[in-house]
């Protein structure tokens, strides 16, 4: 498929796909409209609190770091909007640290700051997190590797062949060029959908710049008009 | 007159980092353990040389039922969730995936969906029977006995 946006699964100057990546091509089942794929999941999670998208009050203090709102909404294939659908975000903190056992960056982690939210999209498909801006951070894919500052979004969708993980990227990164998980997306007009966009009306004066990133889920194959 | 289509996001991948954000106690257990049709469902997701990927995340979906659960170090995981008319979903997710792989979990070979599959290749979606109402199903991300990964995406247009 030409127009497939989404990245290829061996990208050897990404090391990790190089033993992970499936060699063989995939198979198309056909599906009918029962098929256990195009179920709407019923997340079992816990319910969504009410400061649950707001990652800069989880905990006694305030977090170190450019406060920022992050807003878009979720659509399907035909620019819908997905409405009550669960979105949840993960990242580092503002000096590119994760709250994991396993990222060994000698930077600060910060006490005020986990860095996971989640929140249900409203009527509209809207989606809406404020959170601090997370730096970029070194790993060790090749020397002197650096990743873009990013934010990571999972989404569920109305049938489960919608499910999407992703990163959100923030405009202008000098990091972009050289990452090489931003450039597994083959064409660069996929990759610029992955960038947000600064946006003024969703800045709050004295209080918080504003991002806005919509997410596009994949067709389903029985999709009403 | 239909909307134009939309291309859809791209995927990136989960990374290594996700564990203190998407798993959640409750994630690996679909159905309560006193579930009529509860059954176990565990294995382990191995890479192309047989080593164990201790950093993956798989989904589960089935009829008002969704389970979550991460591998451990060993690579291994494990569900509590019903058992399955047909076959369970199975969404695998991890750091080295840039896209998801999709897969099902079939307790018998006998599904019309299987026999039209590789012989050779087939038994990679039959889990084995590992205990009363236990069963093993492994991934395989690539290498000779790779699993059968599915394809759900419609052409664009």
């Amino acid at each position: 498929m030409t127009d497939d946006p989404h990245p290829h699964h061996l990208t050897p100057s990404y090391r990790s796909t190089v033993l992970r990546a499936p060699a063989r091509p995939p198979v198309r089942p056909a599906l009918d409209p029962e098929a256990a794929e195009l179920l709407d999941p019923v997340y079992g999670h816990q319910p969504v609190g009410p400061l649950d998208h707001d990652l800069t009050r989880q905990h006694e203090g305030e977090p170190i770091g450019e406060r920022i709102i992050v807003t878009g909404r979720v659509l399907d294939s035909r620019g819908r909007a997905v409405p009550d659908t669960l979105v949840e975000i993960w990242q580092a903190n503002a000096t590119g640290r994760y709250a994991h056992p396993v990222d060994r960056h000698p930077a600060p982690l910060d006490p005020n700051f986990t860095g996971s939210g989640r929140c249900l999209t409203d009527a509209d498909g809207r989606y809406r997190f404020v959170t601090i801006k997370p730096g970029a951070y070194p790993w060790r894919n090749h020397p002197n590797a650096w990743r873009p500052a990013h934010i990571h979004f999972s989404v569920f969708g109305t049938a489960f062949t919608q499910r999407l993980i992703t990163q959100m990227y923030f405009p202008g990164d000098p990091l972009f060029a050289h990452d090489p998980i931003l450039q597994s997306v083959p064409r660069p007009e996929d990759r610029e959908r992955l960038v947000c966009a600064f946006d003024l009306d969703t800045t709050e004066p004295e209080w918080a710049l504003g991002y806005q990133w919509d997410v596009v889920l994949g067709a389903t194959p029985f999709e009403e008009d | 007159m239909p909307a134009p289509s939309l291309p859809p996001t791209p995927s990136q991948t989960v990374g290594p980092f996700f564990a203190y954000a998407l798993p959640y106690a409750e994630g690996p257990f679909a159905v309560s353990e006193d579930h009529p049709d509860a059954i176990e469902l565990h294995g382990r997701v191995l890479d192309g040389a047989g080593e164990p990927v201790p950093d993956a995340l798989l989904e589960i979906c089935q009829p008002g039922l969704f389970g979550r659960c991460p591998t451990e170090a060993d690579g291994s995981y494990r569900f509590r969730t019903a058992r399955p008319d047909t076959y369970i979903p199975l969404l695998v997710f991890a750091r080295g995936l840039l896209k998801p792989v999709w897969t099902r979990v079939y307790l018998t070979g006998d599904a019309p969906f299987l026999a039209g599959l590789d012989p050779v290749r087939r038994g990679t979606l039959v889990a084995s029977p590992s205990g009363e109402r236990s069963y093993r199903f492994d991934v395989r991300l690539q290498g000779d006995r790779e699993t059968v990964f599915l394809h759900h995406v419609p052409p664009r247009g």
